[in-house]
């Protein structure tokens, strides 16, 4: 068998953040959540708020160190899988790593520590002052981490010195990179709207088994209060989010709609098969002229085709194509639930109808499927380039050995099904269980275990 | 644009920060990953309740150190990142699976009602062992040197394995321990501290045996190492570091039969100064030894300009809201089960 290092180090790249941004987009949609449900508690006084949060941090806790050791793992890959990729970006990259760190990591786990376990140790307010920060945390490490990521997709503000070494000319436009706002606003986005659906599907289920009513109505109603008002927002951002790759990636927008031809009024390939030997989509369902119109707001402005690019510069057109898709129609399927939700609201039956709550219960893992098939779209679109259009993911590799990397490989794939295994299940437990009512008013909840440690006061 | 190079030795200063970082995090993770390797001897599971919650609240933050040492390596001396860590490709991986298993063991261990929780005090037991192992060995390794080919690791899968670094892996589980002994000393009471006092007094001894070696081997590995320590007039210079550790390690020893509960653990952090100076000096101004100096490896005075600054402004913050979660959860745990 022959081992090839960066097909393999692709594979482990793709594998391990596939893993990892499960947990983040979790956490940035929970730690929001779990300040505004806890300033409800703070506001209104009503102990079903700190059920609720009670209940939610300790999801948040398991979800949150899940993210955690496998983000280390991300760090330390950049440099074991994909070391000549470090040594030519990092003069641009390394200060935005080390401001994820600096201004958020850090933030995040010394606030997590109190907000899990300093029930009873810090006032309320500064209770809820340590969930707002942690909350704020998660956005500031995703604001850096898309910074860095949409560098290498548009590139500005650098200079490229002898032997391919990327020097800064000017930070803002470095970390204001034109795909970046775009990005950023699309992702977390998709963090808060995956989190509702995945909140809301768990309040249906009580719902349905008439378990926590009280409590599953507030997850239930706050769920689709997002449905209704974020999902064409998000669907709008996506939009301009495309827009924005025309102009920059069109190559993946040519992957992405599944053309092969230049043309003036190309169509909107809503299904098909994209067929890469014989260059040609089969099988198309399309709309005529609706592609130019979405792209160059004219019926018949031109669309470049994948064959306008020499076969070795395109991305891979399949993945790209049907992840696209994937994540387009989870998006339409998100809108419609918000519809049917205003629906169900103004007669009454919203928390009664029995199919809208197993149509929730469907949904529950969709955002996460769409962020996910996002990031396919985003990256495989990418190829063969790791910075666009500058450095090849050939030329990025480490000179590592390929056997080296299918063991580690290997071994990322056994430990991280377990462990993924054991988090799901006792998520799972800690649903099933559902929250408790409060014995009295001070009791101490939380903790990345269930114990509070009770420090001090001897 | 931001360029300090005119004024300072940026490079100088990236690289006291960046071991700054790194020995934060020795001293930090080395004690709730010396508390996981002593975890199963402990005498009962009220005991191992009170040492997994006395670091709970703290294991997160102590690991970011870890994701800054990493980070400063790839934004300040890409050039060694870039060596390095294909070097150190097999301990690396071994070392983060390690920290795997520990680190979800917090949250899985007390979430686990039944007899399964025997699988996350292993869990978290091993974990700890091995990433403490590998990243002994990942300090063996370094000290002994890397080959290097043009601006790329020239070496073979295995080159990081060979008897000084085994040793220092095996000693650094010992060190750990001793920090992870002191920590609960201080952090618990009863019979867990009475257990960890023994431990400490037996870690002690491991410790003094293992330094010794590892002292006494340093400098054979590199005239260099031998030059800077044994001529003179440095010899005279640098003999306080030795002869300070001695001292520390007797003043441990006696707090520890002083049944001191505070003193034994800051006595500690010492020893591990005055270890960590000591292997400074050897290796100075090496960030590959012995081939790249931290000159040569330095990012640009730009990149390195705008790093200083945000570091300069933000460490002090950073420390200020640590120490406060330190202050918050002041004083002994306790092993309480409601939640
Ligand atoms: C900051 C950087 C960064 C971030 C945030 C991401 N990626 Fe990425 N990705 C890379 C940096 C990168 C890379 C280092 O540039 C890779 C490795 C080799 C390559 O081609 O690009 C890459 C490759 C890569 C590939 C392989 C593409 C191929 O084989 O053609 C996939 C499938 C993904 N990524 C998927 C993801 C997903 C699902 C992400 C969601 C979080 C993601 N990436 C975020
Ligand atoms: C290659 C890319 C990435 C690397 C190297 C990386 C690295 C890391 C590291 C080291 C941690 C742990 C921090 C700690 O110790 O507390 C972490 C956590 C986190 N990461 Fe990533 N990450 C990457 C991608 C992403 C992306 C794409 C996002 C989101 C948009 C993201 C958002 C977060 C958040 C919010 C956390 C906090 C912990 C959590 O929520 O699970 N990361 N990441
Ligand atoms: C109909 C609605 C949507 C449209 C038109 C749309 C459009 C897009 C486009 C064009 C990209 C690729 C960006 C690139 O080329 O770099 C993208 C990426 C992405 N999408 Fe969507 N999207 C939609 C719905 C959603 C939904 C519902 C979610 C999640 C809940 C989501 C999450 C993501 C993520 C995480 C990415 C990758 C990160 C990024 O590049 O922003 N999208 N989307």
């Amino acid at each position: 068998m022959d081992f090839d290092p960066i097909l393999l180090s692709r594979i482990q790249f793709a594998f391990t953040i596939s893993f990892h941004i499960i947990f983040p987009t979790l956490t940035i949609g929970l730690s929001s959540w779990l300040a505004v449900v806890e300033g409800l508690w703070l506001i209104t006084g009503k102990t079903v708020y700190q059920e609720i949060y009670k209940l939610w941090v300790k999801v948040f806790s398991v979800t949150f160190g899940m993210g955690v050791v496998s983000g280390i793992v991300m760090s330390y890959q950049f440099g074991t899988n994909w070391s000549r990729f470090s040594d030519s970006t990092s003069n641009v990259l390394g200060p935005l790593f080390a401001f994820e760190v600096l201004t958020a990591f850090f933030l995040e786990a010394s606030f997590l520590g109190i907000m899990l376990f300093g029930w009873g140790r810090v006032t309320r307010r500064m209770h809820f002052i340590s969930t707002i920060i942690v909350a704020l945390g998660t956005l500031t490490s995703a604001f850096w981490i898309i910074s860095a990521n949409s560098w290498m997709h548009t590139p500005t503000g650098y200079e490229i010195q002898e032997g391919l070494i990327f020097h800064p000319l000017n930070w803002i436009d470095i970390i204001f990179n034109p795909s970046f706002p775009y990005r950023l606003m699309h992702m977390v986005t998709g963090a808060y709207l995956a989190t509702a659906f995945f909140v809301g599907g768990i309040g249906s289920w009580y719902l349905l088994k008439k378990r926590h009513t009280p409590h599953a109505r507030i997850m239930v109603g706050m769920a689709m209060m997002m449905a209704v008002f974020v999902t064409p927002i998000q669907v709008f951002l996506g939009d301009l989010h495309g827009l924005n790759t025309f102009k920059h990636q069109p190559a993946k927008v040519a992957a992405i709609e599944g053309t092969w031809e230049t043309m003036k009024g190309a169509p909107l390939i809503l299904f098909g098969y994209p067929d890469e030997k014989e260059e040609t989509t089969k099988y198309v369902v399309q709309i005529p002229q609706l592609s130019s119109l979405i792209l160059t707001h004219s019926f018949d402005g031109e669309v470049k085709g994948l064959k306008a690019w020499a076969k070795e510069d395109r991305p891979p057109v399949r993945p790209v194509f049907f992840a696209f898709r994937l994540m387009v129609g989870i998006g339409i399927l998100m809108l419609l639930t918000g519809m049917i939700a205003v629906l169900l609201f103004f007669r009454k039956t919203l928390f009664k109808n029995r199919w809208f709550q197993r149509w929730c219960i469907i949904l529950t893992p969709s955002g996460f499927i769409a962020v996910l098939a996002g990031w396919f779209v985003t990256e495989i679109g990418r190829q063969p380039y790791v910075v666009y259009g500058l450095m090849r993911t050939l030329q990025a590799a480490s000179p590592v050995n390929g056997k080296q990397v299918f063991l580690s490989l290997l071994a990322f794939i056994i430990v991280y099904t377990f462990i993924f295994g054991a988090g799901i299940y006792y998520i799972l437990k800690l649903i099933q269980k559902g929250p408790k009512p409060l014995l009295k008013e001070t009791e101490i909840y939380g903790s990345h275990g269930v114990i509070p440690p009770v420090l001090g006061e001897e | 644009m931001l360029d300090f190079s005119p004024f300072l030795d940026l490079p100088l200063l990236a690289s006291c920060i960046m071991a700054l970082a790194v020995f934060l995090y020795v001293l930090l993770d080395g004690f709730d990953l010396g508390v996981g390797i002593l975890f199963p001897f402990a005498p009962s599971k009220d005991c191992r309740d009170k040492m997994m919650n006395s670091i709970a609240p703290f294991w997160d933050g102590n690991e970011t150190w870890l994701v800054l040492g990493g980070g400063l390596l790839f934004s300040a001396f890409p050039l060694a990142y870039a060596i390095l860590l294909p070097a150190f490709y097999i301990p690396l991986i071994l070392m983060l699976l390690g920290l795997i298993f520990r680190g979800v063991a917090f949250e899985f261990r007390f979430k686990e009602q039944g007899k399964m929780h025997i699988l996350w005090d292993y869990s978290f037991h091993l974990g700890s062992v091995c990433a403490t192992f590998f990243q002994g060995i990942l300090l063996g390794a370094f000290v002994s040197g890397v080959t290097t080919q043009g601006r790329a690791f020239g070496g073979g899968s295995f080159d990081w394995l060979n008897g000084f670094s085994v040793l220092t892996g095996i000693a650094l589980v010992f060190g750990y321990s001793l920090l992870g002994a002191t920590w609960l000393l201080m952090k618990t009471d009863h019979k867990t501290q009475e257990w960890a006092r023994k431990i400490a007094f037996r870690s002690l001894f491991y410790v003094v045996f293992f330094l010794g070696i590892v002292s006494l081997w340093v400098p054979f590995l590199n005239e260099t190492i031998f030059t800077r320590w044994f001529s003179l007039p440095n010899f005279f210079y640098f003999l306080p570091i030795p002869l300070l550790t001695g001292l520390s390690f007797l003043g441990l020893y006696k707090s520890l039969l002083k049944k001191q509960e505070i003193q034994p653990f800051f006595i500690v952090l010492a020893i591990f100064s005055l270890g960590y100076l000591g292997l400074g000096i050897s290796l100075w101004p090496w960030i590959v030894p012995y081939h790249i100096s931290i000159w040569d490896a330095a990012a640009g005075a730009k990149s390195l300009s705008l790093l200083l600054m945000a570091v300069v402004i933000l460490l002090p913050v950073i420390l200020g809201y640590t120490a406060y979660a330190y202050y918050v959860f002041r004083g002994k745990s306790r092993a309480s089960y409601e939640d």
